[in-house]
């Protein structure tokens, strides 16, 4: 059990989407940057889907009401347990009693709080994740406030195992850090101003050819009307070389669509299912995450790749993933 | 996941003309036409049909619009499992004889779906505005709105928001300059040449002309909307107290 004294900006209980549900108009929602999400089970021993914490900015302070075995992934919010910093990416035994805090954002915006056994919150609509807007599923529907009580599921063995071995070290200490975590090379650099790679979105071929130029030659800002369900960007105006209606239809995380102002917003997890707008660019799914660890005021730049580049790059990430999955699975279970 | 190619099915049977597009690393986009008619509609309904009866095994889920239907897929799961290549095209590959067995089926009849409406009064304050714009009285736009024959189109924007067809030029009206902060759940709307209803509370340029009792956005039932793209739609005018009647009894 773990209690909640401060909420922080926007801590809400995320997994990997609600599939399933799109044609019906009802949004994906899901963790901003599913990778962090992802690592973060996994040292935790859980299911990759297992919804976390998705914690934005400025971070909450929890109680832990029993032990727990906790791993926080994605950006660097400097986290604390008592006082006393915690490494991210690494799995970390936490003792009964203790607080854990979060300082400045040291890099990018969304860090991940998996438990072990994942919070236990009821499923809506084949999914753990808080749909903001219409209040459902997650936490009670909402982002956490003071007060709030988080229970979580039913440990797996690989957590029990984990818990096992890393429990043994903790003595009289508040947490134990375990001695291995996730090689430097898999993370993500997360840190200000990134380049993402995209492809060429639908209607690329009907924006005039300078804005298809300043796409890719300008920087574009990430401004402060941004949150889950896109990023508003400021650059260059862009613009359709002449005007064209367009017909509504399917929209994907990292779609970029240009309204008539001409300034790109990127939709990302919260965004609707469906769009009219214009779409310039898609970035590739392989960059989503340092995309979500974009914070407002840095500065985007977009270089292009192919769909075959795409596809192939996400193909090598998921390989990596898969490997290090494995090596986790070996750690815990030969004795560590 | 079995990743068997669909049987071929030889027929005489017209093939659908389509096309396919990436829509990002995990979905391909099917488009069946270039504008929005009830041809295309049709068609969009034919291969929804299809996806729904037969769901292939490599389907996570899809999105139909006008003139499209997207299908989202696991690429890495796709990689795995077809030698080494690339996703896309290997879907491409499965899509093909896909539509060739298309031609066999028939969309689903469309539903009739009445939805009852209390216009005007708090529920609908542009009305008269909406009146006053086409030079008519409000009970002759109630009239013109609950007498036409209406076709859900697709459902986006919001859960269960219908984008519906067939509204009278005769009621059309202009977006409001600034959008209401918020507009109740269940409220009905005309913007421009179209007409439709508000699922969930949001913020909305729309004019607003009645609301409805019934609820759009159910997400405890197994189907979590009211209207699917492919229903036609009554509206049927209700007095207010009939209103607080029917939201009473049927929530």
């Amino acid at each position: 059990m773990i209690k909640v004294l401060k909420p922080g900006l926007l801590s809400s209980i995320q997994d990997l989407g609600r599939t399933g549900y799109q044609k019906f108009g009802i949004i994906a929602s899901g963790a901003m940057d599913p990778f962090s999400h992802r690592i973060a089970n996994l040292l935790a021993g859980n299911e990759e889907n297992d919804p976390s914490l998705e914690i934005t900015m400025m971070g909450p302070a929890l109680t832990f009401e029993e032990d727990t075995l906790i791993s926080i992934c994605g950006g660097d919010l400097s986290p604390s347990i008592n006082g006393k910093p915690i490494r991210t990416w690494r799995s970390v035994f936490v003792k009964k009693g203790s607080e854990l805090k979060f300082g400045g954002c040291q890099k990018g915006c969304r860090a991940y709080l998996a438990a072990a056994g994942g919070f236990a919150v009821p499923e809506v609509m084949n999914s753990k994740s808080t749909y903001l807007r219409a209040g459902l599923g997650g936490y009670k529907g909402r982002a956490l406030k003071s007060g709030d009580v988080l229970e979580t599921g039913k440990p797996s063995l690989q957590s029990l195992k984990m818990t096992e071995y890393l429990s043994k070290q903790l003595l009289d200490k508040t947490f134990v850090e375990n001695d291995w975590g996730i090689a430097s090379k898999l993370i993500p650099e997360t840190a200000g101003n990134p380049e993402i790679r995209i492809t060429r979105g639908r209607q690329f071929d009907l924006f005039s050819r300078e804005s298809r130029e300043q796409l890719f030659n300008h920087a574009f800002e990430v401004t402060a009307q941004s949150d889950r369900m896109g990023y508003r960007l400021k650059g260059p105006a862009l613009a359709l070389s002449e005007h064209a209606e367009q017909i509504s239809e399917a929209v994907n995380f990292g779609s970029i669509q240009v309204p008539p102002d001409g300034n790109p917003i990127v939709l990302l997890a919260d965004r609707q299912t469906t769009g009219g707008y214009p779409k310039i660019g898609q970035v590739a799914a392989v960059d989503l995450p340092l995309l979500a660890q974009a914070k407002p005021g840095d500065a985007l730049r977009f270089a292009e790749i192919s769909n075959e580049q795409a596809q192939q790059l996400l193909i090598k990430r998921e390989m990596k993933l898969k490997e290090l999955k494995q090596g986790i699975f070996l750690k815990t279970r030969g004795g560590n | 996941m079995n990743l068997q190619l669909p049987t071929f099915i030889a027929k005489a049977g017209e093939i659908m003309e389509y096309t396919v597009h990436p829509l990002g690393d995990n979905a391909v986009l099917i488009e069946l036409g270039n504008e929005i008619s009830e041809g295309a509609h049709q068609k969009v309904q034919t291969l929804t049909a299809f996806l729904e009866k037969h769901p292939p095994d490599w389907m996570i889920e899809y999105i139909p619009a006008y003139t499209t239907v997207t299908i989202f897929y696991n690429p890495f799961e796709i990689y795995q499992l077809s030698d080494g290549e690339l996703p896309f095209d290997f879907i491409c590959s499965l899509i093909k004889p896909l539509m060739e067995e298309l031609g066999e089926n028939k969309a689903m009849e469309a539903r009739i779906v009445e939805i009852p409406v209390c216009y005007g009064g708090e529920f609908g304050p542009d009305l008269d505005y909406v009146a006053e714009h086409n030079g008519l009285t409000s009970d002759e736009v109630i009239d013109i709105h609950s007498s036409g024959s209406y076709l859900v189109y697709m459902i986006g924007f919001a859960p269960g928001f219908p984008f519906i067809g067939g509204m009278s030029e005769q009621i059309a009206a202009p977006r409001r300059d600034t959008p209401r902060l918020k507009i109740p759940e269940r409220t009905v709307g005309i913007a421009g040449m179209q007409t439709g209803i508000y699922p969930i509370e949001t913020p909305g340029g729309w004019q607003l002309i009645g609301r409805t009792p019934v609820k759009l956005f159910r997400p405890m039932d197994e189907s979590p909307t009211l209207l699917t793209a492919g229903d036609k739609i009554k509206f049927k005018p209700i007095s207010l107290e009939e209103y607080h009647y029917w939201e009473e009894t049927d929530q």
